[in-house]
């Protein structure tokens, strides 16, 4: 039922009769419907409002499965039905892709604010309904009438369904917002708070489900398919991941960063957190170092690519006019491999991190109570034993989000190696070469593999935090 | 910490607050100047310009004749000063078939600004329904929300970029047609929605934490006055939120400027973003570092100043973001 309301703006069909009849309740909507739903009323019974007999939870439950079945049935109907041979688009004479169309026609500068003010309106009347909607009465019963219908129904015509489509997608649209309505008008907490809660939370989560949880599950399953996604191949997209150069050095290179970029961006943070909190002026030494992490990926590659030039004759690279200046010969960073071209990258990241690490480890230091230091010092320890043995265990729990944080940050990792190197003298990454073998090779089975992989490494880190959440949450 | 929180317990006596308050300032200040010591101050300002001086050569090479930067280091002003601000105007104009970083500049002030707000508003009003509405199975949707923002968005890329482009199509059967964005100008319609989505869950998370710590009395007291969850959202909810909604704006603000990997799947190559831009151009610009060095400052001058101005309010977010997660 819930999930129902989560996603369920879309789903309906022939329960239009089965909801009708419910508006039949109690001798206040009086006889103004139709025959149809005099008749129903009887076979249902007339829910009672504001709790004075708790409508039956085995009817309401007997209703929605019904209507569930309808669009299930409806959507294997939408499968074995015959496609027509040139598919067309039905809209209703707009849709969200010629509005799109005459919004790209704009000027750049001109589509912000028509863009907002068309989403702002669209917002307001979603809270205006909120608003209204629940309150008892004639009106309003009417108005979530027709919001439950007009809405998914409308929202899917924006869309274009194809002409195949079209007769099955508006019945499920319209049993879907049937179903709401009537489980909302049943609901134990009153007409009109499922109503609300779905409008609170459709828009995010028809983006959630469209855009992450869907995309998400097609990956997986891409992952097993060839280049083309036509034929089932099994594991071959994860051999080659293992076996191929490309493939191979990404995933060694991936576990590099996620071990060492963290590791060292959290040394070196807490380093400077731990000084910074004995010296002066610390607000613009805090700034300095803090501001790369504001910096684009792009940017950032340019800077440090410019310390690591290299060329014949004079250098103009820092890297290497120091190197030169102790009398050695230039270096190609970023060409010699194994490992230095890959650090090289990597500290690019961790210059970028140690702020963010910086400014969390600092202001975790600052609530370490001072009695516990003064107390370690009247023991006669050094500055650096009150630290190891009393600043850091005090901010255990702000290292290890540092830590995962950042991790999780590199396993991810994307533009740093894309403009840096581009993959160059096995320098990739899986989260650079995932998108490198699908613009590069058209490849999407490996692309999908190589995603799956980046995954499988942060899944550990996903129950770890999870489980953090869940204890967090059982304290409150 | 505890300072602060005895600032904001109305129910003290305040007399006696603002002179604890004052007490703790006089000691912190005190412990500050016995703890600093020189040393520290030392390591720490060699450690800030060791982290400044790559962006220091660099911003200087943007500003040094490209004859001068491609065959003399950086560092060579300091005895030989010679400027010029003919850099930033070469990198801004030229692009040859590309788009120009002028013109692209655009792109990502259309991307970023509908973006940000987009994804505020969308995320506040889900994270308001799992604060104060009751429904059944809220403590898992949370949870897994919370996940989704780990799980990482090259997981989403592709398929949501063949949604975009091919529509929704099962098996042989075509349900919805894809945008048809290919003789449009300047479409950002995929680019906005991308960001949108893949913002949902840290932002749906974040403005939680916050909206969910507004007292209970507060709220229950606009319900008793008549106001319905729309009101309450509206009139209290979204103005206590000023500080969570501007720190996660500007998290989210700067983010999608310095996305590359968003903009790389989705945005038509008439509506590239700076980032985008750049990074192609760097390729024809080769070790042309006088406009290399002019367009990555030009890249990075709008979320700096974003971050300079209304840093109070990202280390915040930065703090919610990571302490939470």
């Amino acid at each position: 039922m819930h999930s129902h309301a989560g996603s369920g703006r879309s789903p309906r069909g022939p329960g239009m009769r089965v909801t009708s009849s419910v508006g039949v309740d109690g001798g206040r909507q009086k006889m103004s419907q139709t025959a149809v739903s005099a008749e129903e009323a009887q076979a249902t019974p007339p829910p009672a409002r504001g709790g004075k007999q708790p409508p039956s939870r085995k009817t309401t439950r007997l209703v929605v499965s019904i209507g569930l079945i309808a669009i299930a049935a409806l959507i294997i109907f939408l499968f074995i039905a015959p496609q027509p041979d040139d598919p067309r688009p039905v809209s209703l004479g707009f849709s969200l892709n010629s509005f799109f169309q005459w919004l790209g026609n704009l000027g750049p500068l001109v589509q912000i604010p028509v863009v907002l003010v068309v989403f702002g309106v669209v917002v307001a009347l979603l809270l205006v309904l909120i608003e209204y909607a629940p309150r008892q009465g004639r009106g309003y019963f009417w108005l979530r009438l027709i919001a439950c219908f007009a809405i998914p129904v409308l929202a899917l015509m924006l869309l274009r369904p194809y002409q195949g489509a079209v007769i099955f997608v508006i019945p499920i649209a319209v049993i879907a917002g049937g179903l709401l309505f009537y489980v909302d008008y049943r609901a134990r907490q009153g007409a009109g708070y499922l109503f609300q809660l779905t409008l609170f939370m459709a828009p995010a989560a028809i983006l959630v489900l469209v855009g992450l949880v869907y995309p998400t599950i097609a990956t997986f399953i891409q992952s097993f398919y060839d280049k083309t996604g036509d034929n089932f191949v099994g594991l071959e997209n994860y051999v080659w991941a293992f076996t191929n150069p490309q493939g191979f050095w990404s995933i060694v290179n991936t576990i590099i960063w996620a071990i060492f970029a963290p590791v060292f961006a959290t040394i070196l943070g807490l380093a400077y957190a731990a000084f910074m909190e004995r010296a002066r002026g610390d607000r613009i030494l805090k700034v300095l170092m803090l501001v790369p992490f504001a910096f684009a990926g792009v940017s950032m590659s340019i800077i440090w690519k410019f310390v690591y030039d290299y060329r014949q004759g004079e250098q103009i690279g820092l890297l290497n006019a120091i190197v030169v200046a102790f009398g050695g010969d230039p270096v190609r960073w970023l060409d010699i491999w194994p490992l230095v071209n890959t650090f090289c990258l990597l500290f690019v990241f961790v210059w970028a991190q140690t702020g963010f690490a910086m400014v969390v480890l600092s202001a975790a230091i600052k609530a370490v109570p001072v009695e516990q230091l003064e107390a370690a010092q009247l023991d006669g320890t050094s500055a650096w034993q009150r630290f190891i043995n009393v600043t850091v265990p005090g901010i255990r729990t702000s290292i290890v989000v540092v830590l995962t944080t950042i991790t999780i940050a590199a396993l991810k990792l994307y533009d740093i190696v894309a403009v840096m190197t581009g993959g160059r003298s096995n320098s990739t990454v899986l989260g650079f070469e995932m998108v490198n073998q699908q613009q590069r090779f058209q490849s999407f089975g490996h692309s999908a593999a190589l995603a799956v992989l980046i995954f499988v490494l942060v899944t550990p880190l996903l129950i770890y935090n999870v489980r953090q959440l869940r204890k967090q949450r059982e304290v409150q | 910490m505890t300072a602060v929180e005895t600032k904001s317990t109305p129910q003290f006596d305040k007399a006696a607050a603002r002179k604890v308050d004052r007490q703790t300032r006089r000691l912190e200040s005190q412990a500050q100047k016995r703890l600093s010591s020189p040393l520290a101050t030392i390591i720490a300002i060699a450690i800030a310009m060791l982290w400044t001086i790559p962006t220091l050569g660099l911003f200087i090479t943007s500003f040094r004749p490209g004859a001068d930067s491609a065959t003399t280091g950086w560092w060579t002003v300091f005895t030989d000063p010679d400027f010029t601000l003919g850099n930033y105007q070469a990198a801004l104009t030229s692009g040859g078939t590309a788009l120009t970083l002028g013109q692209s500049f655009l792109n990502s002030l259309a991307i970023t600004i509908p973006v940000t707000i987009f994804a505020l508003a969308v995320a506040a009003l889900a994270a308001y329904a799992f604060a104060w509405m009751d429904f059944k199975g809220r403590g898992f949707l949370f949870v897994a929300v919370f996940a989704l923002q780990i799980v990482p968005i090259q997981m989403a890329l592709v398929p949501l970029l063949s949604l975009f482009s091919r529509g929704l199509e099962i098996g042989d059967v075509a349900i919805f047609p894809g945008l048809e964005m290919r003789e449009v100008d300047h479409s950002f319609a995929t680019v906005w929605i991308a960001h949108t989505i893949f913002a949902m869950p840290l932002a749906i998370f974040l403005l939680h934490n916050f909206i969910s710590q507004i007292p209970g009395d507060v709220i229950e007291a606009a319900r008793v006055d008549g106001a319905g969850h729309g009101q309450i959202f509206f009139r209290i909810v979204l103005p206590l939120s000023g500080p969570a909604l501007a720190a996660f704006a500007i998290f989210e603000f700067i983010w999608v400027w310095n996305d590359l990997l968003v903009a790389t799947i989705f945005a038509p190559t008439s509506s590239l973003p700076m980032t985008q831009t750049l990074n192609s151009l760097s390729g024809s610009w080769g070790d042309q570092w006088f406009l290399l060095s002019a367009g990555a400052f030009l890249v990075l001058i709008v979320p700096v100043i974003v971050f300079l101005s209304l840093q109070r309010y990202f280390v915040r977010g930065l703090m919610a973001g990571a302490t939470k997660g």
